[in-house]
């Protein structure tokens, strides 16, 4: 099922070893772990060379403030040629969380990304407009962090 | 023939009434809500204007699309931090008389919604007339609230409204630097009116206007 996949991921792996770390494969899909400082290179081979012509989709994750790494952006990426589905993982340090923007590769990595900022605080290095999509622009802090109080900090929280 | 000959032949010419009376009368007979839906309730409230409910029977069928025609607000549904510098500015720009029911649980105290991102309550930015619970409210229940905020109009002085430019509707705060209070000023004031038991509704309180007549 999903031995295409990793054929890609091989090829992946020999274009740069560096660029593929951990590769896990359930449920039918697979996943890799890539180093933050490959991912744009990761998805512009993947993009030019592999068919992986479409974002569909680049969200954040907080794993919990006890987790390290603390937070993860997934990259899920779509081949309309080859029909096939990858997913890229970046794992990010809370004391550091900036990743090269890849909205120079997809356009749709604009807002997703500006999404990303906003509600989980990962900064995306490069990107052309990073502010806030969905909270109001004054907001104090990032919404979906797992320490974040449920009904926001003062003078937000309107209690 | 018709009725209105035979009211003509038994009243005489003139008759005096207080202004007060007639003008209210007029405005509480053709509220013209504003279109403005913004959750679930807006489903129920576009019910009540429909055939079964008829909100055309209190004449409140006319939502206008511009809020300069429109007299009554209903906020139907949640009010997103985000939405309320919106629904602020739709407010101001209706002109007076107006008065805004709050339709349903979320708009009255955020409902479920207690979270960072739902106003708690749509009387943190608009004063409010009527609030109507549910969740969402039953078709009835907004016809119950129009009603109501008829007879409200009818205890109303034409001084009251006049078109002036009011430096709390201009001085509009919006959500997201509001302050921190304990509930407004108006909130308590009504608290202890009804502990002292000295207030008839205690599903309404009284609008700023009514609270100007009372001093």
């Amino acid at each position: 099922m999903t031995e295409k996949l990793h054929e890609f991921v091989e090829t992946l792996k020999s274009a740069n070893p560096e660029w593929v770390g951990d590769v896990k494969d359930a449920l039918g899909e697979v996943t890799v772990t890539v180093p933050r400082e490959h991912i744009f290179a990761a998805c512009e081979f993947l993009r030019d060379s592999l068919g992986f012509d479409m974002l569909a989709d680049l969200c954040g994750g907080d794993r919990g403030p006890e987790e390290d790494p603390r937070f993860e952006v997934n990259y899920h990426l779509f081949s309309t040629t080859h029909h096939k589905r990858l997913r890229l993982k970046v794992l990010l340090s809370e004391d550091d969380p900036k990743v090269e923007s890849v909205t120079s590769l997809w356009k749709t990595a604009d807002w997703h990304e500006r999404e990303t900022y906003d509600l989980v605080g990962v900064v995306f290095e490069n990107h052309p407009d990073l502010r806030r999509i969905l909270l109001p622009s004054d907001f104090d802090g990032h919404a979906l962090r797992k320490d974040y109080p449920l009904r926001g900090y003062e003078p937000y929280s309107m209690n | 023939m018709g009725l209105e000959n035979k009211i003509f032949e038994s009243l005489p010419d003139v008759l005096t009434v207080k202004l007060d009376a007639v003008v209210n009368w007029a405005r509480k007979s053709s509220l013209w809500p504003a279109t403005f839906g913004l959750a679930c309730c807006a489903i129920e409230m576009m019910n009540t204007v429909s055939a079964r409910n008829d909100l055309s029977r209190f004449g409140a069928e006319t939502f206008r699309a511009s809020p300069r025609q429109a007299d009554v607000m209903i906020v139907s549904g949640r009010v997103s931090r985000k939405m309320a510098p919106v629904l602020r500015r739709i407010y101001d720009q209706m002109p007076e008389p107006k008065w805004v029911i709050s339709m349903g649980a979320c708009a009255t105290s955020g409902g479920v919604f207690d979270n960072y991102a739902i106003v708690q309550g749509v009387d943190k930015v608009v004063p409010v007339d009527i609030y109507v619970p549910g969740c969402p409210p039953r078709p009835e229940m907004l016809v119950h609230a129009i009603t109501m905020l008829q007879d409200k109009i009818m205890k109303e002085s034409v001084k009251d409204r006049t078109d002036t430019i009011e430096a709390e509707s201009r001085g509009s705060v919006v959500p997201g630097t509001l302050p921190v209070t304990e509930g407004t000023a108006l909130e308590h004031e009504t608290e202890v009116e009804v502990a002292q038991k000295n207030i008839s509704r205690p599903y309404t309180i009284p609008s700023r206007h009514e609270r100007r007549r009372s001093f």
